[in-house]
């Protein structure tokens, strides 16, 4: 039993990448030490990062793998033994497998008699298998971009290797990853420690080795102690929090190896710019969390999470240097704000012809005017379906603003921010609130997990700007393809299913790409696309399982919040078992109709002809239920309608055991075809049972 | 003598904007590398200055410093903001290849003017650096020191659309932000340039360049006659291109001596589609350029720059 330690020491990785290869790291060394049958009994994998170095550790490896007895076979027994001695062939078999001529024994099996041999192979050395099989793994480990560096080597790495340590216990195992070689020698903090090696005297002292050199290996500690931090410097100040934000906290953990915090100040004649735009500054460029009071409003501090320890002195040396950045990044704000204030947003909205939305599809003032042609044409939609519930021309007013931010040197420089100004430039500028909080939102929602925009003017934006994007966008072919979107078209596709979904307007697909006057030739393409989306909500936004969305959306994939309401109805019946055997009888009456169609059966129930008492009785049950589902379903009462389905089993079981279907009289196999065709039709206006997937 | 040891140390918070470059033109000099002056056409980034741009193709070791003012026209504020100018100055070093130890070099560089790392948080957060127009990319680093970005540090992967081997490090050190950080000044404008060495009495960065600022802004927003620019570019544009459609001629024929293929002026043709460059940049600050010029002028660079940069490597295995 030993331990083995692998750690790859970078020049500093990218912050995103980090855990993800951390993780596939650790899974490779796993599987590489199960294939190679070198995990011991009670064998334990840990994974370890900072920005310089990615590391596992395994205890328990088995130092060599156990010896295995194989069996060969070779050829057979009576061309191998002629009157009980070897042929050449015997010979020849037992000199490969490395055996005696007489230890070849007799395997009999299904196909006949052969010689066999067993023999013994030796296991590994660890030491010897990790150095040939790991340099592979880690070089084969996932970069969303990477690069090489080494003249002439065609290694793609995410930054240069720089040192390796690979040890069992305190063995180095003699492996090369990029040219360079394994030792015992790790490296500290850059600064902290400095450039003098440091020394991993026993695998399973790795973190505590590194920890005297100013590394906390440990990702969970690191995140721990930068939480701990960040609370013990909000409490010098009374009543205040930080600003939760967990991404931010996970950029740290990653952008760290000896994680302290401090905490600054800044004027708070700065308050008066928007909170907004406050707490990008911190966030997304300067990494500082916010800090607010006890009324939940901004504070003038801000919380840096530093990558090293300094004393008094220095402490002051960093506020003060980080503080001065944050001014000057406020002050340009300030300067931008008050500059953009000279030209209203109504005056932009000529210069938007200035801004390209896309080169072989103008500018953005084009984009706008097409936008609200769109907006326009849902709007007849609503107002034919008698929904009236909001502002026309405060809708069509924030149309025509909405891109005009792109214009401002605030969006410039705070680009994360298009909308967001907007829309409190329009609120600034005295528009109604309903078109300022519709410029507000009309990204929203960002991701699935966001919420849609709250004012129906703002998620009417949202429609018509996304739809109008996709359209043009796949009118010059630029749809998305496999892993390519660089247009984020699935992003904005998404919005439109979870705006339809989450809203009351009654609004369907259908509806929307109507109105978004996509030309005849890519209008299918663009439906066909909403609907996939649609399909990836219910299954990954709402946690429906693909066969109910796939029998769901097999019968309707046009009005989202229906498809919801009968996805979650066939989600509570599912598991019955009445509700199981109907599903597969259905699965199998589509089976029968394609069969009969294939051998150009006619589907006609015959006047006269005598059916069966089991077919009969299917029949007639399916006459009284047909317009009681009917009517259930009218009234969207999926969940009593699925049910009511449900009782049909009996006479569905009874048909399928007496009756045969086919029958060879093309009279009465008409007419049982003719029954199941209108069994299928009759209840497939909920889901399409058949695609249920039946233990 | 090395200019660390020069008989009177400056104070780490008193180094001017002008010992500032001396100190990293020595520390880089005593590390072998040639200090070039800068480049005497107009350029947006010490990156597309030939002794980068150029010199990072082929196979031969070069190292290389110089203080690049780099020009962004629109970048200009007629020196009214404390943080922006139309024509800031970049010290540009290039490694090539980048010795394994480039991080810690450069760590001691910062020490070299003055900057005590135990004092300071020194973070490399990933900043990847492109310019389609050069066909040129890599891979790297904001060097940020306590919140502010003192370098771009970057691992040239392509240039010109071929793949270098071996690559280069490139590091970029902004001259007026590490000034402004160790004077502990709000202004790029308060930053104390000289000092007179009787009186002590400062010269100023405001004093040095405010005028240029503002008259740059001036003529770059105002003043700049959009046909004439545009005349300009084309002008500039129809030399480069005849110059290389000789290039393509010549390195594609088997015959030519090798002599022929090394005094081939690439080095004018060059400059002539970093003119254009420019011209596009002051095009762009007057609003010369509309929606649908724009990509397609930016092509037309493109074509001129990765041209030549596939014609120099040719040259250079010629």
């Amino acid at each position: 039993m030993a331990d083995f330690l692998l750690e790859i020491g970078l020049e500093e990785v990218p912050a995103r990448m980090i855990a993800g290869a951390e993780a596939e790291l650790g899974r490779r060394l796993n599987e590489l030490l199960t294939r190679e049958r070198l995990l011991g009994p009670s064998a334990k994998l840990t994974t370890y990062s900072t920005p310089r170095r990615l590391a596992v550790l395994v205890e328990d490896v088995l130092a060599t793998q156990a010896d295995i007895e194989e069996q060969l076979t070779g050829p057979s027994w009576k061309v191998a033994f002629k009157d009980s001695a070897p042929t050449p062939a015997a010979e020849a078999f037992a000199k490969k497998a490395g055996v005696d001529v007489s230890a070849l024994e007799k395997i009999a099996n299904a196909k006949g008699e052969y010689v066999g041999a067993t023999v013994k192979k030796k296991g590994r050395a660890a030491a010897e298998l990790l150095a040939t099989e790991l340099p592979k793994e880690v070089l084969a480990l996932y970069w969303a971009k990477n690069m090489y560096w080494r003249a002439g080597k065609s290694e793609r790495f995410v930054r240069p290797v720089r040192w390796v340590v690979a040890l069992l216990d305190s063995a180095i195992v003699p492996l090369e990853i990029a040219g360079i070689k394994a030792s015992n020698a790790s490296r500290g903090h850059r600064v902290l420690h400095g450039e003098a090696p440091v020394v991993v005297d026993q695998a399973k002292n790795y973190s505590s080795n590194l920890r005297k050199a100013k590394v906390v290996v440990d990702v969970a500690e690191r995140r721990q102690s930068i939480r701990k931090a960040l609370d013990a410097a909000t409490r010098t100040v009374a009543g205040a929090r930080w600003r939760e934000d967990a991404g931010l906290v996970e950029t740290l953990v990653h952008l760290t190896e000896w994680p302290t915090v401090i905490l600054g100040n800044f004027e708070p004649e700065y308050l008066t710019l928007p909170e907004e735009v406050l707490v990008t500054v911190m966030r997304d460029h300067q990494k500082y969390f916010a800090v607010e009071g006890a009324d939940g409003k901004l504070a003038p501090h801000f919380l840096a999470v530093l990558n090293t320890q300094v004393d008094a002195e220095g402490e002051a040396i960093i506020r003060h240097g980080n503080a001065r950045v944050l001014r000057a990044r406020f002050k340009d704000a300030q300067f931008f704000w008050d500059f953009d204030q000279k030209t209203k947003l109504v005056d932009r909205v000529e210069s938007l012809k200035n801004v390209t939305f896309q080169k072989e599809l103008g500018s953005y003032y084009d984009k706008s005017v097409k936008t609200n042609t769109v907006a326009h044409s849902l709007h007849e939609v609503l107002k034919s379906n008698g929904f009236t519930n909001y502002n026309y021309a405060q809708m069509i007013q924030a149309v025509r603003l909405a891109k005009t931010d792109l214009t401002t040197e605030l969006v410039k420089e705070f680009t994360e921010l298009q909308g967001v100004i907007g829309g409190l430039y329009a609120r600034t500028q005295g528009h109604d609130e309903a078109v300022a909080a519709a410029i507000y939102e009309q990204y929203t929602p960002g991701s699935t997990d966001d919420k849609i925009p709250a004012t129906i003017e703002g998620q009417l934006l949202g429609l018509a700007d996304r739809i109008q994007t996709i359209v043009a966008m796949f009118g010059i072919g630029s749809a998305p393809t496999g892993s390519k979107d660089p247009f984020a078209l699935r992003r904005a596709a998404n919005a439109i299913v979870k705006i339809l979904a989450e809203s009351q307007l009654p609004l369907s697909l259908d509806n929307v790409v109507e109105a978004s006057g996509a030309s005849s030739a890519n209008k299918d393409q663009v439906a066909a696309f909403l609907r996939e989306r649609l399909s990836f909500y219910l299954k990954d936004v709402r946690g429906f399982s693909y066969d109910v969305v796939s029998a769901v959306l097999a019968t309707d994939a046009d009005d989202v919040r229906d498809a919801i309401a009968r996805a979650e109805a066939l989600t509570a019946v599912r598991g019955s078992e009445d509700f199981a055997a109907i599903s597969a009888a259905f699965k199998r009456i589509k089976n029968i109709l394609r069969q009969a169609e294939e051998k150009g059966f006619a589907i006609q129930a015959a006047k006269g002809v005598a059916l069966s008492t089991e077919a009969e009785q299917l029949a007639n049950a399916a006459a009284t239920l047909a317009p009681q589902v009917a009517k259930l379903r009218e009234s969207r009462n999926y969940g009593e309608a699925l049910s009511l389905i449900a009782t049909l089993r009996p006479v569905v079981d009874a048909f399928f055991d007496k009756v045969m279907v086919l029958d060879p009289d093309p009279a009465i196999r008409g007419a049982n075809l003719a029954l199941i065709d209108e069994v299928l039709r009759g209840f497939s206006g909920i889901a399409d049972f058949s695609e249920i997937v039946t233990a | 003598m090395p200019l660390s040891q020069l008989a009177h140390p400056l104070k780490p918070t008193s180094l001017t904007f002008q010992e500032l470059l001396f100190r990293l033109q020595g520390f880089w000099a005593e590390r072998g590398c040639v200090l070039q002056q800068p480049y005497d056409v107009e350029v947006g980034a010490g990156t597309m200055a030939p002794e980068t741009f150029l010199r990072v193709q082929g196979p031969k070791p070069y190292r290389v410093g110089y203080a690049q003012p780099s020009r962004r026209p629109a970048d200009g504020r007629y020196g009214e903001n404390p943080n922006r100018l139309f024509r800031h100055t970049q010290f540009q070093l290039i490694l090539k290849p980048p010795p394994v130890n480039v991080q810690e070099l450069y760590l001691e560089s910062l020490e070299a003017i003055g900057i005590d790392l135990h004092q300071h948080d020194l973070k490399f957060e990933e900043d990847n650096w492109e310019w389609p127009a050069g066909g040129a990319w890599g891979v790297g680093w904001q060097v940020m020191l306590d919140g502010l970005e003192i370098t771009q540090f970057t691992y040239f992967q392509q240039c010109g659309g071929l793949d270098l081997d071996p690559i280069c490090a490139e590091l970029t050190y902004g001259l007026e932000r590490i000034a402004a950080f160790l004077q502990d000044v709000d202004s790029i404008y308060d930053i104390v340039w000289a000092r007179d060495p009787e009186t002590g009495a400062p010269v100023t960065y405001g004093d040095v360049r405010l005028a240029e600022e503002l008259q740059f802004s001036v003529y770059n927003f105002e003043f700049a006659d959009v046909d004439k620019l545009w005349e300009h570019f084309r002008l500039y544009e129809a030399e480069a291109q005849s110059l290389l459609a000789q290039a393509t001629v010549l390195f594609a024929n088997e015959k030519a001596s090798a002599v022929e293929k090394r005094r081939f002026p690439l080095l004018a043709t060059y400059e002539l589609a970093l003119k254009c460059s420019h011209l596009f940049n002051l095009l762009d600050a007057r609003g010369a350029i509309s929606v649908t010029e724009r990509v397609g002028v930016i092509g037309r660079i493109r074509t001129l720059a990765v041209g030549v940069a596939k014609a120099y490597a040719a040259q250079q295995i010629s």
